[in-house]
């Protein structure tokens, strides 16, 4: 008992502390919303994937940044509705 | 079993990627010059401006073996110099120190906040400083902000606290700046959207609702924390802030950036906003400010983004500069009343300029712009802006209710540059989307690099070359071909040369330098004979050596001859400042010496003449050190194909030293001092007839000779001239080209020159051109000057109309085909227009806003003879093109150029209304195109290959193979192999390979009697490929969008079984293993360049060497992989890869395997740019690594070496 409690509070730290830690009931909207957030994170930092970007949509590096960050606010669209 | 891997390859960056990722200018060294940084993908450029003529020099170029964000000065109150602040990958920040002596940066705080790598909630995407470098906050794009509290302790060296948190979950930041508020507590400024309602409202009207807040945290400098101090909600389109300055500059605050409108906020201060001012041409009736929502059509028109905006403080005032995403540069001036209050936002429209990343300004009167395509630019201030005539708008005009611009006039015609005049450029490849390597013995220079480079109206075509810079200053024709040359100053203290000496193989000609170069007779040398040799020797006479004799020409024109008996010849001689010595062809060596005790100098001969068994090939001297008489030694290389030190000391004239064997008899020699790392080195080059160049060290204790390096330089034999170039001695090698052997960054390089054939060198001195070179080639005089001494890739630059996509070449005719498209044509066509006219408002009128989105696709055909675009054509309406190939169709046996190509295209969801392949002949040698066929197809077509007399396309996910039918291309064959969409195709015999665009490389045989394709191996990894190349039949290289490069093999049986002729249905009916094709790709090597990869090509470079994979990146780096041969170099360099990492300082704390590991594990590959930082480090650690390795320093110097020169 005392061990799965243990794990549990150990858990709830990992959650307080990192974006997207999941847990037993994530749903698969959860999970994609922090995939995505995660991606387009992920073009912002990176030099060259943003350079990529803004070569090919012909826009400057500025533009492209704001977009993705823009994106970021919600990625896939309204959570479904709870059944 | 010996699990070494069979192969191994050598990484190598031949250019550096010069793409801006940030960067500032900084007063690195004090002494109150500023020098601009620039932080690269992965290294860190400290630039110079020389205020005087406006040149840009390099003067610091750091490998930080890590991912740098960004980059910001930090400058203490009372300090002279800055530090630089540095964000990266390495979950650390960074406090770097200009050390001035070793001219390094050096890192003097390496403190870790969070995990390594680029990830959402770990700080380093923003980088902020106090005003007063008392502070600097860190931010991730989500959650999380860092503040460390920055001090100087007593001995007023720079202190760090530990991090003080200011996160706040479910946060994105989209803008962080640092304000200027005087000496009261410091304030970050973070523009702010919370997400976290979002996640969990299911209508939807939380997003709606959402709202963008500018938020000041202050650090509260008594208590040691960080409050959030002040929120105010803005436009929900903000998306720049910019800091205002504060104490007794300005009014302190915050600039808030948004769609149109620009915004002053500060705490309790009043509220100002101006619109950004327009272009004539993108008018409408009114606008109203994004936040009234008054008039909601208008959300669709582009108004002007700000890309770039930097403040600018003078003597009492300041002012901004802010770049729109046209390429305009807007002034905004910001008037204060000196207590603290804004009276009013003024801006007006100050000229256009490339689109910019970054804008840097200097004290001195420059702007430096990191561009966004094409070479970065420094401009010079000519005035700023004031009283010319240009329309002013103010903030008092926008009232805080008055929230529409009706009627008002924001727009202004753009011009030529007015205030502002280009200085100079550094040259910037980013982006690099294709290149190719042509090899041509049609071409002056075999090997030729072309890469297409560049975005909108700064794409070009570039041709790469290596070699160092030259400038021809004559070229005229002789009456002749000379046999050699020489210039000749008259006396020992003349600073210019006074002759040129042509020999020809039946006399002499001398000519004078001076206004005009005109042929004398005085000069006392004798004319009727070929030359062996002249020099000026002693005060001020000249020595002529030809083959009967020499002949001493005295100031006052008095001559004295030494002449050799009728059956003796001179056939080789050599001569310095005060000696000669001659070697004659009955195997004699004579040797002088000038004594300047009589009048005019004398020569005096040495009485013991020394007899060698061998023909001497080639004889020199060395120089004559500073006081003392004579050079101590002296070089013979004879037809035997030894080398031999003599020594010339007083007591042991003529006395062999040393010997060394060659692998060919010496066609020269030359002994000259050269400075290498501080040290002055006695070197001795010698060129072999083999066409082999050798350079060893003197000792100049012993004459021996050590630490040889070899070169091979081309088939014909070698010779040498000693040349002095940028006041430095050094030596110009010349074999079928010229190379010069030079010092340069402590280390003695062999780099070629870019110029023309050239076959008799001398210095040459004169008023106009100090520091020349002549030369002959055939009966062609020529002058010519080397400008710099770095050797990287230099391009000549062809403007194209739009970003260039692919590039191929014909394979017979020396032509090239560009493909270029371009998103949104219209609104980047800017400021290339404006240098003959302006942009004609009329014509931008007629555009709808649908019409801007427009895609614009077209090919051009560039010849590679006459350099120029021969032909261009637009492909059809709104079509963007993906790829072009030269085609060989069997049936029409004759070669087309097909291009790949789709309507409608959205890139996000890569849909598009129809994909085209169009096919045209090439008419007129290639010079112009006529379409043969068009094509539609249902998805996009992006690639094209040559396949078995047909065509291979990969069009979306399908593989298909067409023939060229009398109207349209047929469908003959089709797969789909890959889940996705096919980017890759390469092709052997029946093989290809199909690279897809996120799951990576599968192989497919196509089965000829059963006109079947069939996939038969893929690769358990999924790679984002962007580019591959088969190294041979089994092994494909390639990169992905990661920045990754890797070699995948098929195994050797399954290689067998699929060319065997019964296979199809023993392939067909395996069992799949892991949800995909049966058998699976090896993993040969990985490797994180930090580059994305757009070509890859399997080229020899270097004469005589092996091939190898040279590539391109995005961000312009071109570098190679050079493999192995054998196995214990690999373990050798292993071994220097383990020391070095524990040795080099690395700049941004990032640890080098954990690097070059970054998305999976190296493999296979040795990192030559580590391995190259030994010459960087300092004398005592080369040494402690030579031992561990049990070498010396001078063997481990020429194994790296020997690497760079075998691949490049």
């Amino acid at each position: 008992m005392a061990d799965r409690l243990r794990s549990q509070a150990k858990l709830e730290q990992l959650q307080a502390r990192f974006v997207g830690v999941g847990h037993s009931s994530t749903t698969k909207y959860e999970w994609m919303v922090n995939q995505h957030r995660d991606a387009l994170s992920s073009i912002v930092g990176h030099p060259p994937l943003l350079a990529y970007m803004s070569t090919a949509l012909g826009e400057s590096r500025t533009q492209v940044r704001q977009q993705m960050l823009e994106k970021m606010i919600m990625p896939c669209g309204p959570p479904p509705p709870n059944h | 079993m010996d699990t070494f891997p069979s192969l191994f390859l050598y990484s190598l960056t031949i250019q550096n990627s010069n793409y801006v990722q940030n960067s500032c200018v900084a007063s690195l060294s004090g002494k109150k010059v500023q020098e601009i940084v620039i932080a690269t993908e992965s290294r860190l450029l400290v630039y110079k401006v020389d205020p005087n003529d406006g040149r840009i020099s390099c003067i610091l170029n750091h490998n930080c073996f890590g991912i740098i964000r960004n980059v910001a000065p930090l400058r203490l109150t009372g300090f002279k110099r800055d530090y630089l602040i540095v964000t990266s990958d390495s979950g650390r920040i960074t406090v770097l120190q200009y050390d001035l002596g070793l001219n390094k940066l050096v890192p003097v705080y390496q403190e870790a906040f969070g995990k390594s790598g680029i990830r959402r909630v770990v700080p380093g995407e923003y980088l902020a400083v106090d005003a007063k470098g008392r502070a600097a906050m860190v931010a991730s794009v989500e959650k999380s902000k860092l503040v460390y509290v920055l001090n100087r302790d007593s001995e007023a060296d720079l202190t760090i606290s530990s991090p003080l948190e200011a996160h706040k979950a479910g946060v994105i930041c989209f803008s962080l700046v640092g304000l200027d508020t005087g000496y009261a507590n410091p304030i970050f400024a973070a523009l702010e959207v919370d997400y976290s309602d979002i996640d969990h409202d299911q209508s939807g009207q939380a997003y709606e609702n959402v709202e963008k807040v500018l938020t000041y945290y202050e650090l509260d400098l008594g208590l040691n924390h960080v409050v959030r101090r002040w929120s105010k909600v803005v436009d929900r389109s903000s998306y720049m802030l910019l800091s205002v300055p504060g104490g007794n500059d300005g009014p302190s605050g915050t600039l808030v950036i948004s769609e149109g409108w620009i915004s002053y906020r500060h705490l309790q201060k009043r509220f100002h906003q101006i619109p950004i001012m327009r272009r004539k041409g993108n008018e409408m009736e009114e606008t109203a400010t994004p936040w009234a929502e008054s008039n909601p059509e208008n959300k669709d028109l582009r108004l002007p983004v700000i890309v770039s905006a930097v403040m600018h403080r003078m003597k009492g005032s300041f002012f901004y500069l802010l770049q729109t995403h046209e390429g305009d540069l807007l002034k905004l001036t910001v008037e204060h009343d000196g207590q603290g209050n804004v009276n009013e936002l003024r801006m007006k429209y100050f000229d256009t300029i490339p689109l910019s990343v970054e804008l840097n300004i200097l004290k001195t009167g420059f702007l430096f712009i990191s561009c966004e395509g094409g070479n970065h630019q420094l401009y010079q201030f000519e005035n700023l802006g004031l009283d010319d005539g240009e329309l002013e708008i103010s903030s008092l005009e926008y009232p805080d209710d008055f929230l529409v611009t009706t009627g008002k006039n924001i727009f202004y015609q753009v011009r030529g540059l007015q205030n502002l005049s280009l200085v100079d450029e550094v040259p910037c490849l980013y982006p690099v989307t294709d290149s190719l390597v042509v090899k041509s013995p049609l071409l002056d220079d075999p090997t030729q690099i072309y890469a297409i480079s560049g975005r909108g109206n700064a794409s070009s075509l570039r041709r790469l070359k290596r070699g160092l810079e030259t400038t021809e200053i004559v070229a005229s024709e002789i009456p002749g071909a000379p046999v050699a040359i020489w210039t000749l100053k008259l006396s020992r203290n003349d600073v210019y040369d006074s002759y040129i000496i042509l020999s020809f193989t039946n006399g002499t000609l001398v000519l004078s330098i001076g206004e005009t170069v005109e042929e004398v007779s005085d000069s006392g040398l004798l004319s009727s004979v070929s030359t062996l040799n002249v020099h000026q020797m002693g005060q001020d006479s000249v020595l002529q050596v030809y083959s009967k004799g020499i002949r001493h020409i005295r100031s006052n024109k008095q001559i004295s001859e030494w002449k050799l008996p009728a059956d003796l010849l001179i056939t080789q001689s050599t001569i310095n400042d005060t000696q000669i010595v001659i070697a004659l062809n009955n195997g004699e060596l004579v040797y002088f010496e000038m004594s300047d005790d009589v009048e005019g100098g004398q020569l005096n001969e040495y009485q013991e003449r020394k007899t060698l068994t061998a023909n001497v090939t080639a004889l020199a001297l060395g120089p004559v050190p500073e006081g003392s008489k004579r050079s101590n030694f002296l070089c013979i290389a004879c037809d035997d194909a030894t080398v031999r030190v003599l020594s010339l000391d007083l007591y042991t004239t003529l006395e062999s030293l040393s010997v060394q064997a060659l692998s060919s008899p010496a066609n020269s020699l030359c002994i000259i001092p050269m400075a290498v790392g501080g040290y002055t080195t006695l070197y001795l080059h010698i060129g072999l007839m083999n066409g082999v160049y050798l350079r060893t060290v003197v000792d100049v204790t012993s004459g021996q000779l050590l630490d040889t390096r070899t070169r091979f330089l081309g088939p014909k034999p070698v010779k040498l001239y000693p040349v002095s170039i940028k006041d430095q001695k050094t030596v110009l090698a010349v074999s079928t080209r010229a190379y010069l052997a030079y010092s340069f960054l402590q280390n003695l390089q062999l780099s070629p020159i870019s110029y023309s054939a050239i076959e008799h060198i001398s210095s040459f001195a004169s008023e106009q051109c100090p520091q020349g070179v002549v030369a002959v080639h055939h009966n062609v005089l020529k002058i010519f000057t080397i400008d710099s001494l770095q050797d990287d890739l230099k391009s000549e630059i062809y403007p194209l109309m739009c970003t260039p996509r692919k590039l191929v070449k014909h394979p017979e005719l020396p032509i090239l085909c560009i493909l270029q498209s371009e998103r949104n044509f219209n609104s980047s066509k800017n400021y290339q227009d404006l240098g003959s006219h302006s942009l004609s408002s009329r014509a931008n009128k007629d555009l709808s806003p649908l019409q801007e989105r427009e895609w614009s696709s077209y090919i051009s055909i560039f010849d590679l003879k006459s350099k120029q675009i021969v032909h261009a054509c637009k492909l059809g309406d709104n079509e963007a093109a993906f790829c072009v190939e030269m085609v060989y169709f069997k049936s029409k046996d004759e070669l087309f150029l097909v291009t790949g190509s789709a309507t409608d295209v959205n890139l996000e969801t890569r849909a598009c209304s129809h994909g085209n392949i169009r096919v045209y002949r090439l008419k007129d040698e290639g010079t112009s195109l006529e379409l043969v066929s068009h094509t539609e197809t249902d998805d996009i077509p992006m690639c094209l290959r040559p396949f078995q007399g047909r065509m291979l396309a990969g069009v979306g996910k399908h593989l298909r193979m067409y023939e060229l039918g009398n109207k349209k291309v047929l469908r003959k064959c089709e797969i789909a192999p890959v889940p996705l969409f096919i980017t890759r195709l390469d092709v052997q015999g029946s093989r290809i390979v199909v690279g897809d665009s996120q799951c990576s490389i599968r192989y497919v045989v196509y089965k000829h009697d059963e006109n079947r394709f069939l996939v038969f191996a893929d690769d358990p990894i999924q790679r984002w490929c962007t580019t591959s190349t088969m190294v041979d039949y089994d092994t494909v290289a390639g990169g992905d969008k990661f920045g990754n490069m890797w070699l995948l093999r098929c195994p050797a049986d399954i290689s067998r079984l699929s060319d065997e002729d019964n296979s199809a249905s023993k392939l067909l009916h395996e069992k799949p293993f892991l949800n995909s094709t049966p058998h699976k790709l090896e993993l040969l090597s990985h490797f994180y360049t930090n580059d994305i990869p757009t070509s890859m090509k399997k080229v020899q470079l270097v004469e005589g060497a092996r091939e190898v994979l040279l590539w391109t990146g995005l961000l312009g780096t071109v570098g190679v992989f050079t493999p192995f041969i054998n196995q214990e170099d690999v373990r050798f360099f292993q071994q220097i890869e383990f020391f070095l990492r524990k040795e080099v300082p690395l700049l941004s704390g990032r640890d080098h395997l954990a690097y070059r590991s970054y998305y999976a594990p190296v493999k296979g590959v040795i990192d030559g740019d580590l391995c190259e930082m030994y010459y960087h480090l300092p004398r005592e650690k080369q040494e402690v690594i030579a031992s561990e390795l049990d070498r010396t320093v001078a063997e481990i110097s020429k194994k790296i070496e020997d690497f760079r020169v075998r691949s490049f």
